[in-house]
């Protein structure tokens, strides 16, 4: 069959069509702009050795001043740390880990001296640590009611279900509820300094200013009720099921009780790794003139509430300086002067084969 | 043409494909001394085309520089086609402006249409249509090498990009008890093909060209590689996992040291899932852009807004995810409420994502240097020579003043073929004896007189005859 319409094509692809209204040119060609013809300018870069090989050099040359800078910052962070977890016989804590029960009203106490070499100045923290703990199991992690936590009351009477098994107990809410509050680190650290005479000086510890402050602020809030009475406001609610007191009595400071209590809200913060350490206290630079902790023979006081020897966990309590790179960490520093090194030396390789075999990209050599 | 040639063509099984299924027969290719050329009329094509004489007939014409068949019927130019597309493994174009081209064009893997003259028929049966022979050059030198290396770059790339994201979740799950916690943040998964990554890579296949169009056709050469399935191929694809693997690794371990029991600066929490996740997806996004930054050649106004727009999106979507006001709306869809603000703050994080950066770029770009100062290809020479050089000036085109107001018209001069046609015997039936097909010796054409043929039928049918 073949075409029947009496169209004819020229050269251009210009079709004619003869009707009675008169000739009409219809084009059926492509529009002959940039965007269509695909000629629109552009830039169009190769790897030549004039930008490649000054950018190893100056990429070297600005790396391992860095790193060493790194390095040298992390190594002038002090930072000591404390295993207490009492699974040795030779520990302190050992009756304390081993006669642990759930059922204890009394917390068991243990003492462990130590003994700081050097002199810590400015603000110190305190942080604990845990081992093989894994705050990022995914069941774990969304086990919350964030709207509960945010002062929600229809949340605080019906926690969602994500909270499930903790959210409630006998068909009454569990405030705050979930695994990750229900887990929550209760032992209790304190410090003491032995000066010189003998006498055991408590050290000051500061618990507010450890959480993040769009988490004090923004994030947890307490439920407001008729009266600013907090016991009031979670009347109808239980405590979560491993906790030795209800949450609105976890601090006497009004300001730091309920689900703003910075402990609460710092442990809320679900750690990434199994291994973490997280803020406990503060210990506040006195006066410009003595050390905030001065050398000496200090002793740490642990209320051992915590088990963590059913899943092989550890526990620990590290004393820390800080700087604006954060606390101890040497990879950086290390990471950086190794790349630096590493991209100087493949900079010189490179400056060697191009210098050798450079010139095989010459335009003679294409065989037309 | 080849002596030394064995006297049967050789012709080896072997299987082809993704994961070698596909059972295939290949002839193989033979060498020989001199240019040839084959010249086949129907009559002969339909002896030649029969079973057992078919592979010499291949054979042959693959030995030649070129061949011509005339007077086919358009079964017989499908079934040409279908011969060199079976037993040689090669892709085959087939172009054609008529009607009886129509068989051939379908059976090819590429058909070419040409719309003028003899009418549409083959226009709409065809992949592709024009209004010239002389676009073909066009059609494959330029835009078909361009739209291959577009989709090689664009698969190589997706599997990258991909292959890269999940890795990354697989190495998490070493540190997560294997409980299948995503170590990105949910919406970032959900933007992440979505959103963040769509455009770019949608402005390097649609806009890429490694060489100007007139440098293309200067240079034929550089289609070798499209024929030769060079850019994406089993062992492409390989380089490419690899290449994702290394790059995964650096993007999880590394922030994992960095943020392995660290703090801020001001002594809080920097070590939790939401900052890890912030800076995990952080480092993921730059280094998938800057390689896409790298694989893009041809840099239009339009891949600037795509690629910068879509890191810009990125930060500003993070940016407003982690405020007060969506938190306040939706409380529990977005609890990463305050983390851009308390993370990105902190120079370590900063410097992780720089030193993450550096390591899975600074590779690719030390490994494309020493190829192209070692072993240069063909596309690194002209795009070497294109900064330096003029543009080659097009070939002259000679104007051809016909114009024709007539569609298509047929005519014969002889009683055409219509019996070889629908005798529907030949090719289906070995036929052990024949009729001679010419009842004089000499050529009619010179003689002026109308040929007497005969059908390649059995003899049960001569009784048809044809009057001439």
């Amino acid at each position: 069959m073949m075409a029947s319409s009496y169209s004819a094509k020229d050269e251009d692809g210009h079709i004619t069509v003869s009707g009675p209204g008169g000739g009409t040119l219809r084009n059926k060609k492509p529009e002959n702009t940039a965007f269509k013809q695909q000629r629109l300018p552009a830039w169009q870069p190769i790897l030549t050795a004039g930008t490649v090989l000054p950018a190893f050099f100056i990429i070297g040359l600005i790396f391992i001043p860095i790193g060493i800078g790194l390095y040298v910052t992390s190594n002038n962070i002090k930072e000591f740390e404390i295993d207490y977890t009492g699974d040795d016989t030779s520990s302190p804590c050992y009756n304390c880990a081993k006669n642990f029960s759930w059922n204890n009203t009394k917390s068991c106490t243990c003492t462990i001296p130590f003994q700081l070499d050097q002199p810590y100045e400015s603000n110190v923290f305190m942080y604990y640590g845990l081992s093989n703990f894994y705050q990022n199991h995914r069941r774990y992690v969304k086990s919350r009611d964030d709207s509960q936590l945010n002062g929600n009351i229809d949340s605080l009477k019906k926690p969602s279900k994500e909270c499930e098994p903790y959210a409630s107990i006998d068909n009454k809410p569990i405030a705050p509820c979930g695994a990750i509050a229900n887990s929550m680190f209760n032992d209790t650290l304190t410090l003491f300094y032995n000066d010189p005479n003998g006498t055991s000086v408590p050290i000051p510890l500061t618990s507010t200013g450890i959480a993040w402050w769009t988490d004090k602020h923004v994030k947890f809030r307490n439920p407001v009720g008729t009266n600013s009475n907090l016991t009031a406001v979670f009347q109808g609610t239980v405590k979560p099921v491993n906790w030795h007191r209800p949450v609105y009595e976890l601090d006497t400071d009004p300001e730091n009780n309920g689900f703003i209590n910075e402990d609460f809200i710092v442990w809320m913060r679900t750690a990434a790794l199994p291994t973490f350490r997280k803020l406990y206290r503060i210990i506040q630079k006195k006066n410009t003139m003595a050390p905030t902790l001065p050398r000496g023979n200090y002793t740490l006081v642990v209320d051992y509430n915590y088990p963590v020897r059913s899943f092989e966990g550890r526990k620990r309590m590290i004393l820390s300086t800080i700087s604006w790179m954060g606390g101890k960490n040497p990879f950086l520093g290390i990471a950086y002067i190794t790349v630096g090194s590493v991209c100087f030396f493949l900079g010189v390789v490179l400056l060697v084969i191009h210098h050798k075999y450079g010139n095989r990209n010459n335009s003679a050599n294409i065989s037309n | 043409m080849c002596p030394e040639a064995a006297e049967e063509p050789s012709v080896f099984k072997s299987r082809v494909g993704l994961f070698w299924l596909k059972k295939t027969e290949t002839m193989q290719d033979e060498k020989v001394d001199g240019d040839y050329g084959l010249i086949i009329n129907g009559h002969s094509l339909a002896f030649a085309l029969e079973k057992n004489l078919r592979l010499e007939l291949l054979r042959t014409a693959c030995m030649c520089q070129t061949v011509i068949c005339c007077r086919v019927t358009p079964l017989q130019k499908a079934q040409v086609v279908q011969l060199v597309k079976k037993y040689k493994q090669a892709v085959t174009l087939a172009i054609g402006d008529g009607a009886n081209d129509v068989s051939m064009i379908k059976v090819a893997h590429i058909g070419v249409g040409i719309s003028g003259q003899e009418g549409m028929q083959a226009v709409l049966s065809s992949d592709f249509s024009f209004a010239q022979f002389r676009y073909l050059q066009r059609l494959l030198l330029v835009h078909g090498r361009w739209s291959y290396i577009r989709m090689c770059k664009f698969l190589g790339y997706f599997f990258y990009k991909n292959f890269t994201f999940t890795l990354v979740q697989f190495w998490y799950a070493f540190f997560c008890g294997f409980s299948a916690q995503t170590v990105y943040e949910d919406w970032f998964i959900t933007f992440y093909n979505m959103v963040y990554t769509a455009l770019p890579v949608l402005g390097m296949c649609l806009f890429d060209q490694d060489v100007n169009d007139r440098w293309s056709l200067y240079h034929p050469q550089l289609y070798a590689p499209g024929q030769k399935n060079q850019y994406f191929n089993k062992k492409a694809f390989v380089n490419c996992v690899m290449h994702s693997c290394y790059s995964s690794l650096i993007l999880f371990f590394i922030p994992w040291a960095s943020m392995h029991d660290t703090v801020r600066d001001d002594g809080k929490e920097i070590a939790d899932y939401q900052s890890f996740a912030l800076l995990a997806q952080t480092c993921l996004l730059i280094v998938v852009y800057t390689q896409l930054c790298l694989d893009t050649y041809y840099w239009t106004a339009v891949n600037h807004f795509f690629v910068w727009g879509s890191m810009v999106a990125y930060f500003s979507i993070t940016l407003t995810m982690c405020s007060n006001g969506m938190f306040y709306m939706f409380t529990s869809s977005f609890p990463f409420i305050g983390t851009t603000r308390n993370s990105l703050n902190q120079p370590n994080v900063w410097l992780t994502i720089f030193l993450t950066f550096l390591l899975c770029i600074l590779p690719v770009v030390a490994f494309r240097f020493i190829f192209i100062q070692l072993r240069p290809t063909i596309n690194d020479k002209v795009r070497y020579k294109m900064r330096t050089e003029e543009l080659p000036v097009p070939a002259p085109r000679r104007l051809r003043r016909r114009h024709s107001t007539r569609s298509g018209y047929a005519f014969s001069h002889s009683q055409g073929y219509g019996d070889l046609v629908t005798s529907r015997k030949f090719l289906m039936k070995r036929s052990t004896k024949r009729a001679p097909l010419f009842t004089q010796t000499d050529s009619s054409i010179f003689q002026n007189q109308p040929q007497h043929y005969r059908t390649i039928a059995e003899e049960a049918e001569e009784s048809q005859g044809h009057s001439p």
